[in-house]
């Protein structure tokens, strides 16, 4: 590309890994932070550590308060009262200029005046003359930073010209550029279609790896957050209701809500009584909980089908629908309780809509019902 | 392309379908109905006047055009108008931020004065100024001892032209600024850069396109603005005489000729300047 001005410098793939596009990770701590927007509490006191060089998922579901928390560690609001640290420095009331983070907005917010050489350069045009890298040097990077996104030559583009998940990685190299001390993304897939969407997904996490730079992104796909981070902080009104990796937050659900939200689940109610959660054809161990009316957060692959004499919840087969080497199995118990198994389809004989069958609950999370 | 069709019943397209077709269709009505529209209003009286000043003669015509009292009619109303669109473009994009990005009681009343010059009679607004501005006006009076005469003059005449000149580009620019998204100001900052830098490389050249087009549309006002401007400026032959009143002394005096000239020469270059104002705005929207 002749034409093209980030082309003088080029640079071998492998030095793509050198550390030179990041700072030492750093660690991120919240204490305490609080947040409201008139008289709705978006953070109701949240504590959150994230671990150098970790990639953190911040999950919930809308008005959660994900994204809030994501613009108080950037600087772009400011929370009423408690405190953000990075590394050792409280950086509680330094604006979004001072903080040195990589910022991915949802719509990507490129300049649109500006090509997309000139966008990734643009952190370190700014700086100030003493700090700013010579042009040769601010070039190289841009370089670098463009085969690092996989956009080499086209940073002659203007973001007009380009898809949207290539507008997704300018805004990625943007951020990069500045060898931010933590990467913030604010659901950095939520506009693209799912295709693009999950090759992206594999590209962050490998750029993630590449640079080692602290990482945080917000989404309200769980899967999103269960294929991609190390560790997961799922948000409820304003709350954390657990922090944990994948498996933890999937397998050790620390609430009814993360039990429901984190991955589909069969809803039964039923009771407690001395450590056992009952419910009419099954049971489940329910230590710890006290004595009343519970609520047992069933997975679809927790269901399986069993002989009549074994007992288990009788249902109704409604749907049977194979996907991949699964055979989901739509059920309707007694009241109009619809649950959904999955059976690996190598074990069973497809049953057909209509049929009585019985289903045995093989694991599950018991919480109290609240009411 | 230069692949062969394989068939060649697909060498002529627009031959074999008769006429393209498109998924809006109309075109041919509608501009017709612009080109006949735009011919009536706008091209005949135009050609009307070339014709009248062509009808003249060369030497005439130049005598006629480039008297000393038409050039000074013309430096004048010209830089006027220009001094007039200057101002107003800091002013009307200074307007534009304020009603865009701040919610302010009276917010709704500013908006409504802002086009208050599009509603007035012009003559109105030159009566009104001519009272504030001149030597025993509100404004004039305490101008007047420090020096300043502010009508009946120069300075009069850019009063004058500002004023008309005002909703223009508050209101080109205002829809811009308001698609222009808070996140990219974000980002600028999130980068690293002061409120400077962000005003400076993010939002100004975003609004570059719209902000000219402001500048033209107010130009283009000021230099045919006439019945504002006659009230305040004085009117004083190779002094304060505008060329638009140039034309119509010579009307009175039934010198056709010479207004048509004079007309002429204002459209040559008024059609000149907003030319060369296009294309620096197409080459400011290259990136959209």
């Amino acid at each position: 590309m002749a034409d093209d001005p980030a082309g003088a410098v080029h640079l071998s793939g492998d030095k793509l890994l050198t550390p030179e596009l990041t700072r030492p990770p750093i660690a991120v701590s919240l204490k305490e932070v609080r947040k409201r927007f008139g008289r709705f509490a978006a953070l109701d006191g949240v504590d959150l550590t994230i671990e150098p060089g970790e990639l953190l998922a911040l999950l919930g579901p809308s008005g959660s308060g994900k994204t809030t928390l994501l613009r108080l560690i950037a600087g772009l609001d400011f929370p009423d009262s408690g405190q953000v640290r990075f590394g050792g420095a409280d950086v509680t009331l330094a604006h979004a200029a001072q903080r040195g983070v990589g910022f991915v907005f949802q719509q990507y917010a490129l300049f649109r005046h500006m090509t997309v050489a000139k966008n990734i350069a643009f952190g370190m045009d700014v700086k100030p003359r003493r700090e700013r890298p010579s042009g040769a040097e601010r070039r190289a990077r841009v370089q670098t930073l463009l085969e690092l996104v996989q956009l080499d030559g086209l940073g002659a583009r203007y973001p007009s010209q380009l898809s949207g998940g290539q507008r997704q990685r300018v805004a990625l190299a943007r951020a990069l550029a500045v060898s931010p001390q933590i990467l913030l993304l604010d659901e950095p897939f939520g506009a693209l279609d799912a295709s693009v969407r999950k090759s992206l997904r594999r590209e962050l996490r490998r750029i993630h790896d590449a640079t080692g730079v602290t990482t945080v992104f917000v989404t309200h796909d769980q899967e999103e957050a269960l294929d991609l981070a190390d560790r997961i902080a799922i948000l409820n009104g304003g709350r954390i209701e657990q922090l944990g990796g994948p498996q933890a937050v999937l397998d050790a659900p620390a609430s009814a809500f993360v039990a429901g939200f984190v991955a589909q689940a069969n809803r039964i109610a039923g009771e407690v009584r001395q450590g056992l959660f009952t419910t009419p054809g099954a049971t489940l161990p329910a230590s710890g909980l006290a004595d009343g009316p519970a609520i047992a957060f069933v997975r679809p692959h927790d269901l399986a089908p069993v002989a009549e004499s074994a007992g288990g919840i009788a249902v109704r087969v409604q749907r049977v629908t194979p996907r991949g080497g699964l055979l989901w199995l739509e059920c309707v118990a007694a009241e109009g309780l619809v649950l959904d198994a999955a059976v690996a389809r190598k074990d069973v004989q497809p049953p057909v809509p209509g049929e009585p069958i019985r289903l045995a609950l093989t694991g599950g999370h018991v919480f109290a019902d609240p009411g | 392309m230069a692949i062969a069709p394989p068939d060649g019943a697909l060498r002529f397209p627009v031959l074999v379908s008769g006429r393209r077709r498109s998924a809006i269709p109309g075109f041919g009505l509608t501009l017709g109905v612009t080109v006949t529209a735009l011919c009536l209003v706008v091209l005949i009286p135009l050609a009307a006047i070339l014709a009248r000043a062509a009808g003249m003669g060369l030497h005439g015509f130049v005598q006629a055009a480039f008297s000393a009292r038409a050039l000074h009619a013309y430096a004048l109303s010209f830089t006027a108008s220009v001094i007039g669109a200057s101002v107003n473009a800091v002013f009307g994009l200074l307007t534009a931020w304020v009603l865009v990005r701040y919610a302010f009681p009276g917010r709704a009343v500013l908006n409504a004065l802002v086009d208050l010059p599009f509603a007035l009679p012009t003559a109105v607004a030159g009566v009104a100024l001519a009272g504030l501005y001149g030597g025993q006006g509100w404004i004039g009076r305490f101008a007047a001892p420090l020096g300043l005469k502010l009508a009946y003059n120069e300075v009069g005449v850019v009063i004058a032209l500002t004023f008309v000149g005002l909703p223009f580009v508050v209101r080109t620019v205002e829809p811009v600024l308001r698609d222009l998204a808070v996140d990219v100001e974000e980002a600028s900052a999130s980068l690293g850069a002061n409120r400077l830098q962000t005003l400076a490389r993010v939002i100004l050249p975003a609004l570059a396109p719209a902000w000219i087009t402001g500048f033209a549309l107010a130009f283009a006002r000021a230099v045919g603005e006439y019945g504002s401007v006659i009230f305040i400026a004085g009117n004083m032959p190779y002094r304060t005489e505008i060329a638009p009143l140039l034309i119509t002394i010579e009307l009175e005096q039934f010198d056709y000729g010479s207004a048509s000239a004079i007309a002429a020469v204002m459209l040559g270059v008024a059609f000149t300047m907003l030319l060369v104002i296009n294309l620096v705005q197409t080459w400011s929207r290259r990136f959209a």
